[in-house]
């Protein structure tokens, strides 16, 4: 929803939700889950999916934004697909969560002193060294991610891949 | 179940030169499994990919029902599962034989009906290839099934044939696809016909939790203007009995929804009909003034609320469902109770006490004398009167089926449903052509019983083709076609809200019926006049064999009374307009 013209504020920033599935392993099981997401009209922002602990189950976790109205149906529609075990709503819990991105950015020789010392203040390493760009790889939080690549950007993003949020419920709580 | 321990049985061509040689194939362990669910009847059409299956088929104790078009046999799956609560199974080929099915697993899908459709599928090595008659049938019917299967080890048939049971008979019932390329089926199978379900994101919800049911009591306790609201899930559940105890119990009146029908008698005092967008409108007239409504195994489907901002406003909403999906999905409850509707029921009646609800009753029974239902008697043969006397002749021992439209209203309208599963029809979906072949189904599972089908002129050409199922294996069923040579809904809704301007819904050039019945080599009989509809009626009832009864009755009928679409239940009309009238604002 646009803000109205005449004010100088800026738009609300888009809510996004964070679910994670818990699914059988079974063929299928992916398609099955993003048909919920886009028969609702919700957006996925990012999806990973790793092998879980045990066996023949795997993780999901989707970062998504769309209706709030919407979200607790579709949890619900989520966890009722027979491959999926538990779905949850991890959006503003405790939570700890994670993301990795890689980061390349034109360096000539005027930017390279500035880029390097963004990357160190943000713990990021660099992965590739060339005479024209630079690689790097950071960790974090997806807003701290967000921070760095909004800084890296007037320098010359080149090309970005992220791996997506992923996240773990704390202490003994199931994720 | 009782089934006796399985034999592996080895048949067809040996395979040369293989160890494997006395295994028996994956098509016949498949079979075996079907047999071992205690499937009667395959309702199928056979093709290049399922050859496998067919040929098992041959030394099977399982009776196949060829049909005409994959479509026919889903619906008559469809039937057979939603008159015995027993999975309906369909057995087709690949590509456009699987994609046939497609409509039918959407009914059985909206309408929660246990089908198992069995695809044949192309070799393994060719799928993606666009083989011949190749179609990612897992792919496309995804939104549109309950669970679905690509089998790729043949050892995995027993399993997979169990889970698919399971998953299409137990919690929210619906169709289970298995969809299984032809070398799955001609590979040797040495997997054990015992097979266990390994389902570990399924659970079946059975009795609710006790905290939510004392809420629920507690609320139902307050009430003065109580209406229990009735759905298929109770049909499911075969929750009729307990339902009316707690009725009685509580001296509330009932309704039910379209797929309601025939959970509890509707003839019985407290029963008010059904409600809805051509529900009755002493039914409707209740749940507008109630305090509390009470749905049992009802998804508040937006032909029941019309406006649900203006629906039940100020009364207490009690939600039943096994599928916990359902809850907030279309409005708030004050109290969701997940489990069995029977088991719920059950567990609700000793937690409440007789209301006092006096003045409730009379006040519904007021609205039931003075809005009954009723129609023109001058004009021609009409509908209703058909089905009045259909429905008085059959005194409610008739399964019934219908199509989807005006025909579909007026039956559900006038034949009043006495007992469980004697109403089947295309409710969610809305789906035409559903209503001939699910009556064929219903019969192959009560060959005993007088099953009717209710159909359109339009619906009833969509799957016609299957008079050539029912006159080769002599099912007796009775199709009545009520013949406006309209598609009559749609006409209504283009003269109510659309200035009369007709679209799309002139079935000129329909065919003789009965002459179309008789070349099938079944018998056809024509009803012209209103003095002939009883006797015509028994003529075919006495008849033994399938029949087709043509009722040429007024072209331009209308059903009454009608909520457009998307207005709150206030708005009803139950006379004819007389005023040109807005165009509805909801969905369709």
């Amino acid at each position: 929803m646009a803000a109205p013209e005449t004010s100088d504020a800026p738009a609300p920033r888009r809510e996004i939700h964070t679910i994670s599935l818990y699914v059988a392993n079974r063929p299928g099981v992916l398609v099955r889950v993003a048909l919920v997401f886009a028969r609702r009209g919700y957006n996925i922002e990012s999806l990973v999916v790793s092998p879980a602990a045990e066996g023949d189950f795997s993780r999901m976790t989707i970062t998504c934004s769309g209706d709030l109205a919407t979200l607790e149906q579709m949890i619900k529609q989520l966890s009722k697909l027979v491959d999926v075990v538990h779905a949850t709503d991890h959006t503003g819990d405790a939570s700890y969560e994670s993301e990795i991105a890689l980061v390349k950015v034109a360096a000539n020789l005027d930017a390279r002193t500035e880029i390097l010392q963004i990357a160190e203040h943000f713990g990021a390493k660099v992965v590739d060294y060339g005479t024209d760009s630079l690689i790097l790889r950071v960790f974090g939080a997806s807003d701290k991610l967000d921070a760095f690549i909004d800084l890296l950007r007037p320098q010359g993003l080149l090309e970005l891949v992220r791996s997506g949020k992923i996240l773990m419920a704390r202490g003994l709580e199931e994720t | 179940m009782g089934i006796a321990a399985p034999k592996l049985i080895t048949r067809g061509v040996p395979v040369a030169n293989t160890p494997f040689s006395d295994c028996p194939s994956g098509a016949e362990v498949l079979i075996q499994c079907l047999e071992r669910e205690g499937v009667e009847y395959i309702f199928g059409l056979s093709g290049g990919a399922a050859i496998p299956i067919f040929d098992a088929l041959v030394d099977s104790t399982i009776k196949l029902i060829l049909v005409r078009h994959e479509q026919g046999a889903t619906h008559m799956a469809d039937g057979y599962a939603r008159a015995t609560g027993k999975p309906g199974v369909v057995l087709v080929t690949s590509g456009p034989g699987a994609t046939n099915t497609v409509t039918g697993m959407l009914t059985a899908q909206m309408d929660s009906a246990p089908v198992v459709v069995i695809a044949g599928q192309t070799l393994s090595s060719n799928l993606g290839k666009d083989a011949f008659q190749e179609a990612d049938v897992t792919g496309i019917t995804y939104p549109v099934v309950k669970h679905s299967t690509l089998v790729r080890d043949p050892e995995a048939i027993p399993r997979i044939v169990r889970e698919a049971f399971h998953l299409a008979t137990t919690g929210r019932p619906g169709p289970v696809l298995i969809d299984v390329p032809k070398d799955v089926s001609e590979a040797p199978c040495t997997a054990s016909l015992e097979a266990e379900v390994d389902l570990p994101g399924y659970t079946v919800p059975g009795h609710a939790e006790s905290a939510s049911l004392d809420a629920a009591a507690a609320l139902i306790r307050r009430s003065r203007r109580p209406v229990l609201y009735v759905g298929h899930g109770a049909v499911i559940a075969n929750a009729g009995k307990a339902v009316m105890t707690l009725a009685e119990k509580l001296r509330a009146p009932l309704v039910n929804t379209l797929l309601g029908k025939g959970a509890t008698d509707e003839t019985h005092p407290l029963h008010l009909g059904m409600l809805g967008m051509h529900g009755t409108a002493y039914a409707n007239k209740a749940v507008d003034a109630c305090d509390l409504i009470l749905s049992i195994g009802a998804r508040w489907d937006d032909r029941i609320t019309g406006k649900v901002d203006e629906f039940c406003v100020d009364a207490m909403k009690i939600h039943i469902d096994v599928d916990a999906s359902e809850f907030n999905k279309v409005l708030r409850p004050d109290v969701c109770l997940l489990g069995d509707a029977r088991l719920t029921v059950e567990d609700l009646i000793p937690r409440v006490e007789a209301l006092d609800t006096d003045e409730w009753l009379s006040v519904c029974t007021a609205w039931r004398q003075r809005f009954p239902l009723k129609y023109p008697k001058k004009g021609g043969l009409r509908a209703q009167h058909v089905l009045d006397r259909l429905d008085s002749l059959t005194e409610g021992n008739a399964i019934i089926t219908s199509d989807v439209g005006q025909h579909q209203m007026w039956a559900a309208q006038f034949c009043r449903t006495r007992s469980n599963r004697h109403w089947i029809t295309s409710g969610g979906a809305g789906t035409m052509g559903f209503g001939f072949p699910s009556a064929i189904g219903a019969q192959f599972a009560h060959p005993d019983k007088e099953v009717w089908a209710v159909v359109g002129d339009g619906g009833f050409q969509m799957t016609l083709c299957e008079l050539a199922t029912a006159a080769v294996h002599e099912v007796g069923v009775k199709v009545l076609i009520i013949n406006n040579n309209y598609l009559g809904m749609v006409r209504q809704w283009q003269q109510l809200f659309w200035e009369n301007r007709l679209s799309g819904v002139d079935l000129e050039g329909n065919p003789d019926f009965v002459k179309l019945a008789e070349a099938y080599g079944v018998k056809g009989i024509r009803i012209r006049r209103p003095g002939d509809v009883d006797r015509k009626l028994q003529e075919a009832r006495d008849h033994d064999g399938p029949v087709v009864v043509v009722a040429e009755v007024a072209k331009e009928d209308n059903v009454f009374p009608m909520i457009p679409a998307g207005a709150p239940i206030s708005n009803m009309i139950i006379e004819p307009p007389k005023e040109r009238m807005e165009k509805p604002s909801g969905s369709t």
